[in-house]
């Protein structure tokens, strides 16, 4: 099969079936992801728009925008979707769902019927929380610390918590489903070691959502039943204990933000591939560190409780084990990197987004071992540093990856490419303004401001005025890719099957792909990423 | 310290303070260095490796076993050497020195009370000596707040139900913020007040110029008599429950065969779950005081009993009248209430 | 870059066979580990609960043991050996799928609903007799314990009790609506004796329950066998 026709075959998966139910009672993986994709924007702009009220209030030391009340809710709300809604479906849901079976020569996932219901669990769980939205809202902060969750707070925290417990399904049915994909439907000759990094990625990722999702589902059942029946699992007054509560969350919710960003590192292993037109580095070793940081990951969320009151022995262990939880991910970069050397490299916009993830996820990474020194945790716990260090590595980091992955398969999606030149203009204003807004947080952090707070010292302004500054710049470039993309549907060039000359079984079929991803099954004798003789491939 | 009008970096006004700020200028070059490594190299690479005509593709290299055996176990290096450089630092603030200046800390939402132990009560704002190790004996009354002092680099949390301790030594004179930094509601943000860091001299006057209402443990003897404690509790061991005197700070064995050391925590835990650790030889027979008695009134009772020593008793306010036939009945009474 | 070989699309598959697999031996080995994997989540999840029930009972040793041995062993242990029979009954099914014998599959069903019903209804009469006995914890009601001293940690021990008897109960629930389907598809002739996976992987979730229920029978009824009441 030539790769070289450039050209929207007469019927591909978009076009087959045009009625509204086809669209939504769809077993096809590829248009699932495509509602996730809508689904996921609208919480991205929803959370988005919390964190303008946020660095809008952030601008004056003063409180003068936002009551305390609704303040507390615009950043527990902001930090629920984006966290639920956004971050941990994102990647998953949208590329990972419609390139999994693609990458290993599948028809489809495993369980596709099991996959639409996903979908649906999402939809529910996310009525739930708006519901919570706009009856009441949330104060809690997305963590949900008790006693306050449980006894002090007067906002819908039951709706809002069952809106998360059943959104939480989700993740573990699609994690079940790319975990039996992967092992019962490669395609014949696919191999594990010849297996696309993305799909190694996302196969970790997947062993953490199936294991860690369902300690979060108890601890919300437990909370939910402190608040609606009056047990007194977590109140003290009854002799229960707080810091079980912390516990059960981050036992759950760190091993989530390996989540959050392995799909975003299995992107980046595609494009800087795609884009040196070269193996990976070190494939194995990048193979391995998915999985080596899936495992650390579940034993350090004691590094979360540091100033907690847990015990000096618990804390030094997890402060060691946060500390070898970094070398697979330094591991990463460095073969990155190390790809890079003698590659054929392209200045296309996905690569400037995979480089800039390399930048800022060694920054956002290295502060994390600011964290895991105990010594100094307890000066920065809590304070603005934290919240920097978490952006740089899910925002700097994940949705960098996220823009980068949808700027490379965009035409494979849609068979159409983008505004080449808006496209390069909005990642650098994502660039620029991610910075802006996110690195005087470290200073910040250092100077003790604690987080969560809409007033603060009068010294700590200028600080806080830079980083809201550097969030306007963020937000024009988070929302020029709707504009350019919505555009590319109608005027965009064709793109053909394989626009970039890659190499991957998903640029062996038509842009858009058939419904039933491949005519024929592929039978693969070649490595991931093996570029054997010069590619033909649409000239840019 | 300030660079213009943006302030880069908080004062360090404590021993630990310095400490602390080292480790955090290493890891502030650590990090510079790695990062502007891995970008120049990416920058070289960008340039130097461009592509050059449209079908080219990169060279054939799979790996390097000694590469990555270099750049895993030289970052593993680097990473114990700072795992023991900040476990160090962690360990010192962890422990306290033998002597300090105890202060009772509650939180409740929204305010800090502080409770010297000679008496004086301050809200929102802490005066302390310049030079002498102060620790901060923490709990909440509700949810659960958290005591950060910036200049001092030190945070804990305080938690209901239970007692935290955090320690500094102050440096300099000044003031100094403090915050609550664990989120706890609407006024969260207003949680906030200073620590006042005085010289000697001027703390003596300060201590002098207060309202004397008597200290800690005067008022825990005053409440100790009222709730009837001395009743059971008699110095001559011919009370049915252990004898007071000089058991702060020593092990005990219990009815259940463990050993428990007699800290605040055990003293208040006996005040309010008298049952759950019996001192072995005594009967289970303790009436529980929840509710009967405020955070304020438990820490009052703590710092009596830990000035029960044979050689120096703190008077109580009213005489002792019990012999061995001491009133069991004792009149009902309203509960004191300090709040 | 080529493409292999095609796979010839086979005219008599089975019609149980769906589209997106290449034989009924992949669908069949995917069903079953996608149910594995299932299973592996509901471990987590009842362990979360598990975990707190541990912490507090090494926190609270004697409370919890006294609150135990006021919980009466009869149900609990008629039901352990309810649960243990029917899962022996649900294994006769999967073992009569195997061969195809649909009135045999379609008895041994309803003998484990049956069985299953019985476990609920038993635990039904639990849940009543706590409500006479005033142990249920919250819910505006009054929580009394027979030794007022170890009243609050009794009551921590209760809200583990009825959250994890009650998640239990929860998951037999939806293990009887899973029977009813299975049953609906034998009488209709989806299940054949090429095609009885859903009879397998249900096998495998109702054991799992029982596995369950094998853990909480000890923990939550037994661990007060040395208290005597005076």
């Amino acid at each position: 099969m030539s790769s070289s026709t450039v050209s929207i075959p007469s019927t591909h998966y978009l076009n087959n079936g045009t009625t509204l139910k086809s669209w939504l009672l769809t077993k096809d993986h590829k248009r699932i992801g495509l509602l996730y994709l809508a689904a996921v924007t609208f919480f991205f702009m929803l959370g988005g728009a919390f964190a303008v009220a946020i660095r809008l209030e952030l601008v004056t030391p003063a409180g003068d925008l936002l009551s305390d009340a609704n303040y507390n809710k615009a950043f527990t709300l902001h930090g629920v979707i984006m966290v639920f809604f956004f971050l941990i479906p994102a990647i998953p849901s949208v590329l990972g769902n419609f390139l999994i079976p693609l990458m290993i020569g599948a028809k489809d996932l495993a369980f596709p019927k099991l996959n639409l219901l996903s979908f649906y669990i999402y939809f529910v769980g996310s009525l739930f929380t708006m519901y919570a939205m706009v009856s009441g809202g949330l104060d809690t902060g997305w963590t949900f610390y008790t006693p306050f969750s449980t006894v002090a707070s007067t906002t819908a925290v039951v709706p809002a918590a069952l809106g998360i417990f059943i959104n939480g399904f989700s993740g573990i049915l699609t994690g079940l489903n790319f975990i039996v994909t992967i092992h019962r439907m490669r395609a014949p000759g696919m191999t594990w070691f010849r297996l696309p990094l993305f799909v190694w990625s996302h196969y970790a990722t997947s062993l953490i959502q199936v294991l860690g999702t369902p300690v979060l589902a108890i601890t919300i059942v437990l909370v939910a039943a402190e608040r609606i029946f009056g047990f007194g699992l977590f109140n003290p007054a009854v002799g229960g204990d707080p810091v079980l509560f912390q516990h059960l969350f981050w036992f759950y919710s760190h091993p989530a933000v390996y989540i959050m960003i392995l799909p975003a590192m299995g992107i980046v292993s595609e494009l800087i591939a795609a884009f040196s037109r070269k193996q990976v580095f070190g494939y194995g070793f990048v193979a391995f560190a998915s999985i080596g940081i899936a495992v650390i990951g579940f034993l350090v969320w004691g590094h979360h409780m540091f100033v907690s009151g847990e015990s000096v022995y618990a804390a030094l262990v997890f402060s060691f084990l946060s500390f070898l939880v970094a070398i697979p991910s330094a591991v990463k970069v460095f073969n990155w990197t190390a790809t890079m050397y003698k590659g054929s490299l392209s200045w296309e916009i996905p690569m400037l987004y995979a480089v800039g993830f390399i930048g800022l996820f060694a920054i956002g990474g290295l502060t994390g071992l600011f964290l895991a020194s105990i010594g100094l945790d307890v000066h920065l716990t809590d304070t603005y540093f934290i919240i920097a260090h978490f952006h740089y590595v899910m925002v700097g980091g994940t949705i960098m990856a996220y823009l980068g992955g949808l700027h490379f398969w965009w035409p494979k999606i849609t068979g159409r490419m983008y505004n080449r030149t808006l496209g390069k203009f909005s990642a650098a204003l994502v660039f620029v303004g991610f910075n802006l807004t996110f690195f005087p947080q470290f200073v910040l952090g250092y100077l003790g401001m604690p987080r969560r707070y809409h007033a603060y010292p009068d010294e700590f302004q200028v600080l806080n005025v830079l980083s809201s500054a550097g969030a306007s710049v963020l937000a024009v470039g988070y929302l020029l890719p709707l504009f350019y993309f919505a555009l590319s549907l109608k005027y965009g060039e064709i793109a053909g099957d394989n626009p970039w000359g890659a190499v991957g079984l998903e640029w062996n079929t038509t842009s858009p792909p058939p419904t039933e991803n491949f005519p024929v099954t592929p039978v693969v004798t070649w490595d991931a990423y093996e570029y054997p003789t010069p590619v033909e491939g649409h000239v840019v | 310290m300030r660079s213009g009008t943006i302030p880069l970096f908080p004062e360090a006004a404590s021993t630990m303070a310095s400490r602390v700020d080292g480790l955090y200028f290493f890891l502030v070059g650590l990090t510079a260095f790695f990062t502007i490594l891995i970008a120049v190299l990416i920058a070289v690479f960008m340039v130097k490796y461009k592509r050059r005509t449209p079908n080219e593709i990169g060279a054939r290299i799979h790996g390097a076993m000694a590469l990555e055996i270099i750049w895993s176990v030289i970052p593993l290096l680097i990473c114990f050497g700072i795992f023991a450089w900040a476990t160090d630092i962690f360990l010192a603030m962890s422990r306290p020195p033998a002597e300090t200046m105890n202060v009772y800390v509650v939180g409740k939402q929204w305010m800090w009370k502080f409770q010297h132990l000679d008496g004086q009560r301050e809200i929102n704002e802490l005066h302390v000596p310049v030079g002498r190790p102060v620790k901060l004996i923490m709990t909440s009354e509700d949810v659960i707040h958290d005591v950060s002092v910036p200049a001092f680099r030190v945070k804990a949390d305080v938690i209901p139900g239970r007692y935290s301790h955090l320690w500094f030594e102050a440096t300099k004179a000044g003031e100094y913020h403090l915050f609550c930094a664990e989120y706890c509601g609407t006024r969260h943000s207003g949680m906030v007040g200073r620590v006042v860091v005085m010289e000697p001299d001027d703390y003596q006057a300060w201590l002098a110029g207060g309202v004397q209402e008597g200290s800690l443990a005067s008022s825990g003897g005053k409440l100790f008599q009222d709730l009837a404690c001395n009743t059971c509790h008699r110095p001559d061991a011919q009370g049915r429950g252990p004898v007071l005197q000089n058991l702060f700070g020593k092990q005990v064995s219990l009815e259940s065969g463990e050993t428990v050391v007699v800290d605040e925590a055990y003293i208040r835990e006996s005040i309010l779950m008298p049952r759950t650790k019996v001192t072995a030889g005594f009967q289970p027979i303790m009436p529980t005081f929840q509710g009967l008695v405020s955070e304020e009134g438990l820490l009052e009772l703590i710092e009596y009993v830990k000035s029960l020593k044979t050689d120096s008793q703190v008077q109580a306010v009213r005489p002792n009248t019990g012999g061995p036939a001491a009133n069991e009945n004792t009149p009902a009474q309203t509960p004191p209430s300090r709040n | 870059m080529s493409n292999g070989a095609a796979v010839a699309h086979d005219p008599h598959h089975n019609p149980n066979l769906a589209h997106h697999f290449e034989s009924m031996e992949q669908q069949t080995e995917a069903s079953i580990l996608g149910m594995w994997v299932f299973l592996v989540t509901e471990i987590l999840f009842f362990g979360g609960a598990l975990m707190a029930y541990m912490v507090y009972r090494s926190q609270y040793p004697d409370a919890f043991a006294l609150a135990s041995s006021h919980i009466a062993i009869l149900p609990g242990a008629i039901n352990t050996a309810v649960l243990i029979l029917s899962s022996l009954t649900m294994a006769l099914a999967v073992h009569a799928a195997q061969t195809g014998e649909r009135t045999k599959i379609m008895f041994f069903i309803v003998i484990t609903m049956i069985l299953g019903a019985a476990f609920l209804g038993i635990k039904a009469y639990e849940y009543y007799e706590k409500y006479e006995e005033h142990f249920i914890p919250g819910m505006g009601l009054q929580f009394i314990f027979p030794e007022p001293e170890y009243q609050q940690n009794a009551q921590i021990f209760f809200s583990i009790y009825f959250v994890l008897t009650g998640l239990h109960a929860l998951h037999m629930i939806i293990g009887l609506g899973i029977m009813t389907w299975m049953f609906i598809w034998v009488k209709n002739g989806t299940i054949t004796s090429e095609y009885f996976a859903p009879i397998e992987i249900s096998g495998l979730y109702w054991h799992f329950v029982d596995i369950v229920w094998i853990f909480l029978f000890p923990l939550l009824y037994l661990i007060g066998r040395h208290v005597h009441h005076v």
